[in-house]
């Protein structure tokens, strides 16, 4: 007993490692083939890699699309979240948005990119849907709506993708700010509700926000699998650049694209140090609004449709653009302009089926894998905090957040380069493993919450009654957390079966899931099979949430108590 | 013995039905029949695709019918593993019945093995069907990639550049290099080409480089510093009029072929191309392009390469592996290599001088709506050597793959 007590004691600092080690290992085994410590076929030691950086003719111009791109889509999700939150909530409309956006968090970034392509190509829904009648185009417009070279259809897509997450991160986040109330007194005083929330709720609501505005502003900038389908490509983006290196078969790119994610690296570091002096400014202009005692109740007549309409349209977006992909993977001939397909087949899904089972399969396991490791290791951590009472420090939080936060290109190449070398690149297990790094985050976020949230007075009368510790957790918390479990579970096989580069890299290419053959069949352009890989690729993280909602539905169909609260 | 007694059996059966490639056997070639009897040919070729997978099946069927041979496929992810394979057992000094047998190799492959003398021969030239051949016609038969088969390997199946056009839209497409730049010019944003590295766009780079150099002959030579400035400043000046009116003026391309077809299906560009005279028609018959497309090629000829099998200098089965290689090069097989149903690879043989029997099953053939026969495929330029366009590809990039 006491033995287990203290492996159970452990497990906060095992959890932390595990999360912890191998982004440090990745950053370590990225700089040494940058600066040739490791000798690389065209990398020999010193600087010569940053040297063929250097000498790259697209290398300034990446590095200034991975800002741009980035920037801009994090502070258009977070205004459009913020703006959302403080002029929709409590309106019906509010209520709605909620229920369509978040089972949109659950659909992975290529699927969503894969959608929004179509849409807006110039051979796409919308143009078709106003062609010929309206804009007299009998073939598609020669536009640059997809891949432009400043990036804006990549900044749309990571916007559609990063509101839901980072509406859901508000939401968590406001029970904790007391808004309610703050919401009251700003009212009475004469405040619009947008400016009320603005002045009242905004500063408390983004100081617990602010590490998953970190982690978007991060992935935003080193996108890889939204830039290959919606970015540009004269050059393509830092994070797209590096990886075509990594993936060169004559190992020859090596050195330059190690250096290159050190560059990477660089600025998103930088860019986050940018973005932290700007919190700063906000502040002070905030306050500078708020002493001046702008009422801004006449905002709210403006703000509100403006919400509405930019929720709407990130909405209609992802939902458009998906809805499209399956009638392209059920689509015989279908020519411009036509908004419909000629004719409807199976045809697609036959043909492909033996590969989508193939690869649908592969990413089920690994999301299995990853995900039960994921959420035995959180619940270890959650119920040794229980037990011993430990308090998470703000510093462990930031160690919960480094895998979201480092660059995935930045200490992704120094894995694979480890992997290597102890030869178990390209194993499945190998690929699991780095899912978890993912995986585990997203798991603990989504069920510590409840976990803490549980009354422990029952614990208390059962004790009483003569229970253990572990009776306790096995019969009574586990079994009363079903849901939450079972949602944090359906989290991480989402999380897991949208990971793009972990499973290309770790994977050597061998490891085909979903994702990485959705992803490289998004170059060939043949709609019909990336439809269907595309669905699929949204259909395991909606089953999952389905069995979320189901399973707990039938274990406790006879516990009044333990339904969802209408 | 039960085994080479049937197989003794099937091939006098065969001479019976009077195939007209057997009818006249070298004593040497009987030599190389009698060994390969009862043998297990190992072939590692590349197993991605069912088509082709089926295809070899097929040829199995006929070597053991033909000729008591066991064709074994190794499906192979990529050739590069069985040229290591073989490389692994030269090192172990393993010199015979190593485990390969026959490899479906071209390109770099086979000048790696060519080089680190890991490859039998030469005994192409000695296989009996070596004479229905087109060496004339398809000098990519012996010279891949610029580098000289020397009977090392021997061919099998045969891709060209043809280009494709909407007959709907365009009732006729131009047919020179320099009459599609004036079509470019005149149809803004209607053609498009890969983005060189791709391996079709880089294709198309060099067959541009064929139709505006004054002497495409130095493209078979290593590239000399030297002179490449002035040999391939007709490329850049071609390049430098046709990019402001290529599809979105050359600010994006297309990543790869089936993103340059898909630009086709969708009506976005009229004129495109392919690495293969038979995908039009196979993607008409699909359903997925308009059965209007039609192809083309240029007067002053299009690239083409060829497929190669050759044998390993350790092959533990050397005169089945012949035999195999031999079958591939058959009438019949060939044509059925060709056929859009089964495969739809060009012949490497020279149609029009096979006996009237052959000839026919050629003729036979239903191509589909947009295949040219091979009469109308004209001439095939040979690829160039491989340092022109690693400095041709590299310089693209800096002129056009980073545009603002």
């Amino acid at each position: 007993m006491q033995r287990r007590g203290g492996w159970l004691a452990q497990a906060p600092r095992i959890t932390l490692l595990l999360m912890v080690a191998p982004v440090l290992a990745g950053l370590a085994g990225t700089l040494a083939p940058a600066f040739g410590i490791v000798p690389m076929p065209d990398a020999p030691p010193g600087l010569a890699a940053f040297r063929q950086l250097a000498d790259w003719p697209g290398t300034a111009e990446a590095a200034r699309l991975s800002v741009t791109t980035g920037v801009a889509a994090t502070v258009l999700s977070l205004a459009i979240t913020l703006l959302v939150v403080a002029a929709l909530q409590g309106t019906r409309a509010f209520t709605l948005l909620l229920r369509l956006l978040s089972p949109l968090l659950s659909v992975p970034h290529a699927a969503v990119a894969l959608g929004m392509a179509f849409l807006i190509a110039p051979s796409g829904w919308i143009i078709r849907a106003f062609s010929p009648w309206a804009t007299g185009w009998t073939a598609p417009p020669d536009l640059l709506t997809l891949n432009d070279p400043m990036g804006l259809a990549l900044i749309a897509g990571l916007v559609a993708k990063e509101v839901p997450f980072l509406l859901l991160m508000v939401l968590a986040a406001l029970p904790q700010t007391d808004a309610p109330r703050r919401m009251m007194v700003a009212a009475t005083l004469g405040y619009g509700q947008t400016a009320a929330w603005a002045y009242g709720v905004l500063p408390a609501v983004y100081r617990q926000i602010r590490l998953p505005v970190y982690a978007v502003l991060a992935y935003s900038m080193t996108a890889v699998e939204m830039a290959l389908i919606l970015g540009p490509t004269l050059p393509h983006s830092l994070a797209v650049q590096i990886t075509l290196w990594m993936m060169d078969p004559s190992l020859a790119q090596r050195g330059t694209a190690a250096a290159a994610a050190l560059l990477q690296l660089g600025l998103v570091g930088a860019a986050l140090l940018g973005w932290r002096g700007c919190e700063m400014v906000a502040r002070r202009l905030l306050t500078c609004l708020a002493t001046a005692g702008a009422r801004g109740a006449q905002l709210d007549a403006v703000l509100r449709p403006a919400a509405a309409v930019l929720a709407g349209l990130v909405v209609a977006a992802v939902g458009l653009g998906l809805a499209g992909l399956a009638v392209w993977s059920l689509a015989g001939l279908w020519s411009f302009p036509d908004a419909w397909p000629d004719t409807l087949t199976l045809k697609t899904w036959t043909r492909a089926a033996p590969d989508l089972a193939e690869a649908g399969g592969m990413t089920l396991t690994l999301a299995m894998l990853a995900t039960l490791v994921a959420v035995t290791l959180t619940l270890a951590c959650l119920e040794a905090e229980a037990r011993h009472g430990l308090r998470p420090t703000s510093r462990a939080l930031w160690l919960l957040y480094l895998p979201l936060i480092v660059p995935q290109v930045a200490f992704l190449p120094g894995l694979q380069f480890l992997a290597l070398v102890t030869a178990i690149e390209g194993t499945p297990l190998a690929v699991a493993a780095a899912h978890l790094v993912f995986v585990l985050p997203y798991v603990f976020l989504s069920l510590a919450p409840p976990y803490r949230a549980w009354d422990t007075r029952i614990a208390t009368a059962a004790a009483a009654l003569g229970a253990g510790p572990e009776r306790i957790f096995w019969q009574l918390r586990l079994p009363m957390l079903l849901r939450p479990v079972l949602t944090a579970a359906a989290v991480g096989i989402a999380v897991s079966v949208g990971q793009y580069l972990p499973t290309l890299l770790i994977g050597g290419g061998r490891v085909v899931t979903l994702t990485t053959e959705a992803v490289a069949l998004s170059s060939g352009g043949n709609r019909r099979i990336i439809g269907t890989y595309a669905i699929l690729q949204m259909a395991l993280p909606a089953l999952a949430f389905a069995a979320a909602v189901a399973l707990p539905a039938l274990a406790f169909r006879h516990r009044r108590g333990m339904q969802v609260a209408a | 013995m039960t085994r080479r007694i049937l197989a003794a059996l099937a091939a006098t059966a065969m001479i019976g039905a009077g195939i007209p490639t057997m009818a006249q056997t070298s004593p040497e070639w009987q030599a190389v029949l009698d060994e390969a009897v009862g043998q297990t040919v190992y072939f590692n070729a590349w197993g991605g695709d069912p088509k082709i997978n089926d295809f070899i099946a097929y040829a199995g069927e006929q070597a053991m019918s033909r000729y008591g041979v066991t064709l074994e496929h190794v499906k192979l992810a990529d050739t590069g593993d069985a040229v290591a394979r073989v490389l692994g057992e030269q090192q172990a000094g393993r010199t015979t019945g190593g485990a390969v047998d026959l490899i479906w190799i071209n390109g770099a492959n086979f000048a790696a093995m060519k080089e680190k003398g890991l490859l039998h021969g030469p005994f192409a030239e000695s296989l009996p069907n070596w004479r229905w051949v087109d060496v004339a016609g398809k000098p990519a038969v012996v010279t891949d990639f610029t580098e000289p088969t020397g009977g090392l390997e021997s061919p099998w199946a045969m891709a060209q550049l043809v280009f494709e056009y909407d007959s709907a839209v365009l009732p006729e497409p131009p047919r020179s290099t320099g009459a599609l730049l004036e079509w470019i010019t005149a149809n803004p944003g209607r053609f498009a080409y890969p983005q060189p590295p791709d391996y079709l766009g880089t294709t198309f780079l060099k067959q541009v480089l064929y139709g505006v150099m004054a002497d495409p002959a130095i493209l078979q030579q290593p590239m000399d510093p030297a002179t490449y400035d002035a040999a391939t400043a007709p490329l850049w000046a071609w390049l430098d009029a046709a990019t402001p009116y290529l599809w979105r003026a050359g600010r994006a391309y297309p990543a790869n072929e089936p993103a340059l077809g898909q630009l086709l299906a969708d009506g976005e560009t009229v004129i495109s191309f392919a690495f293969n005279p038979g995908r039009a028609s196979a993607v008409i018959a699909a359903g997925e392009l308009p059965d209007t497309v039609r192809t083309f090629v240029l007067k002053e000829g299009t690239i083409g390469n060829a497929s190669f099998v050759a044998i390993p200098f350790n092959a533990g089965r050397m005169a089945g592996a012949q035999v195999v290689a031999n079958l591939l090069l058959d009438p019949e097989v060939q044509a059925r290599a060709q056929d859009p149903a089964v495969l739809g690879f060009q012949t490497v043989l020279s149609v029009a001088a096979l006996p009237e029997a052959d000839r026919a099953r050629f003729e036979a053939l239903e191509l589909g709506v947009a295949t040219l026969t091979p009469d109308q495929l004209g001439r095939t330029l040979l690829e160039p050597h491989a340092s022109w366009m690693e400095k041709i590809a590299g310089d693209w990039a800096r002129r056009y793959g980073v545009a603002q």
